[in-house]
């Protein structure tokens, strides 16, 4: 099929960006989006011009290194899936489609498609974790976890850190990437000693770098792994509960 | 130099605990006085990065991605094995290990491979404390599944995303040092090239892949976990930018290369379907617990696989291996589907395919079951092909995966530079010429939380007030060669992409260095690689300069270090005449099975870089079997 793309172009951070128009031509149906990128950035090398940057490593939809507005839509028209496995089967021939960075605050353009993700790392530095030294853990089955909390806490750590969320939000909020961290551990009986301080460390980076959340509900419609937006609910619950809480006070009965 | 694998004394189950009673200890006090580079932050950098810093050491991580979680760890799908014996199926430790070695075709060093297998246990207790959420059973306690090459069930998984979650374990603890100040983080930093001072390396030259910037780190030593090389195959099922530059400029600067022939070619992926592909996907070996793999028994036989009756299938695992079937090793079962598609009897536009088909399971245990079992597999494969697994069989084929060639290291994980470690897929150690599934996390792992923080303490203790600074000369003369090798790829301005060249030289490895292998071909491939090496630092096309984000100059150095690495494991795939695992030479076999020749090849072949221009030495450590008896292997 054949296929035009008006696709972002922008040398680096500071450089102005602009649409510029290209051909993809003969492209096969099983290509995927990526593999068509990589068909038009080998004329653009025969032709002499820089081909189009754009990040991406396992092509496998788990790293969580792609992404990009197509047509408007994170990760674009096929729904559950990251930029690397949505194939062209989902276009058809004559298709115009427009390709763009995340656009996010948060996210500053580093070269045409590709973006600054760091500060989804600062939350999780954060707090998102369990502190757990190496050597001082216990016996794996001493600990007994409900198969159907162990099932919710898995759909939680699906996350793959792409940035569709913040990107797709009009608001650019992390709130369904935040959650879906403090909801993974959280849910856990092993994250329950820090459940509340976490909430209140990973929260108050967050909110240091992104937008807020309006609940537009867009960030679940994007989100290449499916996760829930009911997460965010609980995520503000166990905010609002760690506010009362004086853990402190609490260990010393 | 002779090459000293210091393996411990004693017997096999005690050498593990003699070692770490006789490492050399840093006082706790001093141990923030050390500077540790890890380079690579999968199971092994991350594990390795985590654990120095909660031990005390400084730490600084460098990545080339833009953050330490992106790494290919995460990609791995099925599960890690460890001898917990939780199903109360006969498992053990010494179990895990015989299977490991035997697996591995009696080619790896047997210390290893047993202390791997008491770590196993360890690194299940450490990933749950972390919350890694694996599969459960409704009591609570945790599930397993079976894998290839054994006869017990003993991996333990989370969904099909087991790396991911492993790796997340790994990356917050990661991420939590970081937080305090213990880890210094480097990401969209790539290394380039190892430096050394007195024969011993002190530190590392790095690109900054977004300014383009070229600098030096000092550290007291350095960690590389940098993966494997399976993508100098061009099609693989590597990320797009694993590469071996890392271990390829360590070589070249005096580390040993071990076993660079011994690729492990993965049975279970889905075929290529055009000149467009840029990768090859997994589907996990885990399918095979409920998959059956067949072909038409007619060749050239196009009927649609509903139509084919089942006495007109050869079920060929099956028939060939009664007791293992299905669950074969992957170097078996890639060959199986190699043998029946040369016979003509593949399916699939291009005759390069099997069928991996769940009917039988799906009528045996239902669809809900083989949802919760496969569901994100299913969808995985449905995306790329457009078929319903549920309804037709999955086609797959062979495609390169893993490798178990490293850097040599000795049984401290050290290579033959002082100071310079290797963990993970980086390394040779424990797999010999096949590794077994789910045995990848579990080795990474282990290097990266257990062995690696004691091995190098042991190393750092008498490292005391022999700090260097990156104002030597050595890092300065170091950072010129990196430099001046990158101007001359920007400045060849030919006329062909880093990628055109990239699928040649996959393509001669692939035909001539894949799953069957002769003189004849290895020799050609030698040859053919040389000469489009030749053509490629005259020919290549680089746009743009060094000093910007330039993916094009990023994957020219590596595929510039692939071209070496192939032609030398050509080499050693030539000089060793016999098969072993995934090494299969046609002139030695028995009826299609892997024919190994102990009396002349029971060691490791180990690479000393000489030069550009001159041949490389190799160096035998041989390989003391005192625990196992050597044996054919067979999983009839």
């Amino acid at each position: 099929m054949d296929l035009t793309l008006q696709v972002w172009r922008q040398a680096s951070r500071t450089a102005e960006g602009k649409f510029v128009t290209y051909e993809a031509k003969d492209i096969s149906p099983d290509a995927s989006f990526l593999e068509m990128l990589d068909v038009v950035n080998e004329r653009l090398t025969e032709r002499g011009e820089q081909p189009i940057h754009f990040e991406h490593d396992c092509r496998e939809g788990i790293c969580g290194s792609c992404g990009m507005m197509i047509n408007g839509i994170a990760h674009g028209p096929a729904g559950g899936t990251a930029t690397c496995q949505l194939h062209m089967r989902h276009f058809k021939h004559g298709d115009e489609i427009r390709v763009e960075p995340w656009r996010a605050r948060a996210f500053p353009i580093i070269k045409d498609l590709m973006v600054d993700r760091s500060p989804l790392d600062m939350i999780i530095q954060a707090g998102g974790f369990i502190s757990v030294n190496t050597g001082s853990a216990v016996e794996a089955n001493t600990l007994l976890i409900p198969k159907a909390v162990q099932d919710r806490s898995m759909d939680a750590a699906a996350c793959i850190q792409c940035g569709a969320c913040v990107a797709q939000c009009p608001n650019g909020a992390a709130q369904l990437f935040t959650s879906a961290k403090v909801a993974h551990l959280g849910l856990l009986p092993q994250g329950q000693p820090e459940r509340y301080e976490r909430v209140v460390r990973m929260v108050e980076i967050m909110e240091e770098h992104f937008g807020s959340c309006t609940m537009y509900g867009e960030c679940e419609a994007v989100c290449p792994k499916e996760i829930s937006i009911d997460f965010i609910a609980r995520m503000n619950r166990d905010y609002i509960a760690a506010k009362f809480k004086n853990r402190k006070s609490e260990a010393n009965g | 130099m002779a090459l000293d694998s210091k393996i411990p004394p004693g017997p096999i189950e005690k050498k593990w605990e003699y070692a770490k009673a006789h490492y050399k200890l840093v006082n706790p006090a001093n141990k923030r006085k050390y500077d540790v580079i890890v380079v690579g932050a999968g199971l092994a950098g991350a594990a390795a990065a985590a654990s120095m810093a909660e031990l005390g050491y400084n730490v600084q991580c460098f990545v080339y991605h833009d953050s330490p979680r992106r790494a290919h760890s995460i990609a791995a799908q099925g599960g890690i094995n460890a001898a917990k014996n939780y199903q109360n199926d006969g498992d053990s430790i010494y179990r895990l290990f015989y299977d490991t070695v035997k697996g591995g075709d009696y080619r790896s060093r047997e210390a290893n491979v047993y202390r791997l297998a008491e770590l196993s246990v360890d690194i299940i207790d450490q990933a749950v404390a972390q919350g890694v959420p694996f599969a459960r059973e409704y009591g609570g306690v945790l599930d397993n599944r079976s894998f290839g090459g054994v006869q017990v069930s003993r991996t333990f998984y989370a969904r099909g995303q087991t790396g991911q979650q492993l790796l997340l374990g790994a990356f917050q603890a990661l991420e939590r040092q970081i937080g305090l100040g213990r880890v210094t983080m480097f990401p969209r930093h790539e290394m380039l090239d190892v430096v050394l001072v007195d024969g011993q390396a002190k530190g590392i030259v790095t690109r900054n892949l977004v300014t383009g910037a070229i600098t030096s780190y000092a550290a007291d030593a350095v960690v590389l976990a940098t993966g494997g090389y399976a993508n100098v195959f061009y099609l693989s099922t590597n990320a797009k930018a694993s590469n071996a530059t890392a271990i390829w400029r360590a070589y070249r600067r005096g580390a040993y290369f071990a076993n660079p022939c011994y690729t492990q070619i993965h049975p279970t992926c889905i075929p290529q379907s055009g000149d467009f592909q840029s990768k090859l996907t997994l589907m996990s070996e885990s399918l095979r617990n409920d998959g059956r793999i067949w072909v038409p028994k007619k060749a050239g036989d196009a009927r649609r696989p509903d139509q084919i009756p089942e006495d007109e299938r050869d079920y060929y695992l099956e028939r060939k291996y009664p007791s293992y079937g299905n669950l074969a090793p992957r170097d078996i079962a890639s060959r199986g589907a190699k043998e029946v598609c040369d016979e003509g009897k593949g399916v699939g536009a291009s005759g390069r395919g099997v069928y991996l088909d769940f009917a039988d399971a799906i009528k045996r245990i239902g669809r809900k079951v083989i949802e919760e079992r496969y569901g994100n597999l299913f969808e995985m494969y449905q995306d790329i092909t457009a078929e319903d697994p549920y309804v037709v069989p999955m086609r797959i084929y062979p495609a390169p995966h893993y490798v178990m060639g490293g850097l040599w290291v000795d049984y401290n994980l050290m290579s033959t530079i002082p100071g310079l470690y290797v963990g993970g897929e980086a390394n040779f150690s424990d797999h010999g010429a096949n590794r077994l599934g789910a045995s990848a996390l579990m080795q990474g792992l282990a290097d990266g939380y257990f062995v690696l923080p004691v091995t190098v303490g042991d190393y750092l203790a008498g490292q005391l007030g022999k700090k260097v600074s990156a104002d030597r000369p050595e890092f300065k003369q170091t950072q010129a060669e990196v430099e001046q090798r990158i101007s001359k790829l920007v400045s060849a301005k030919g006329t062909r992409s880093v990628d055109s060249f990239h699928r040649e030289l996959g393509n001669i490895l692939w035909e001539l260095c894949g799953m069957a292998r002769t003189a004849e071909g290895l020799k050609k491939a030698i040859t053919d690689i040389r000469t489009l090496r030749d053509q490629y630092w005259r020919d290549v096309r680089i746009l743009g300069t060094n000093e910007e984000p330039n993916q094009a100059l990023e994957r020219a150095g590596r595929v510039a270090d692939f071209f070496d690495l192939g032609e030398l494991m050509c080499i050693d795939a030539l000089h060793r005449e016999e098969s072993a695992g995934g090494h299969f030479r046609v002139e030695y076999q028995d009826k299609g099975e892997a024919k190994r020749n102990d009396d002349e090849f029971l060691y490791v072949g180990a690479w000393e870089f000489t030069g550009d221009n001159s041949a490389p030495s190799l160096h035998k450590e041989p390989l003391v079997y005192e625990e196992l008896k050597l044996a054919t292997r067979s999983y009839k």
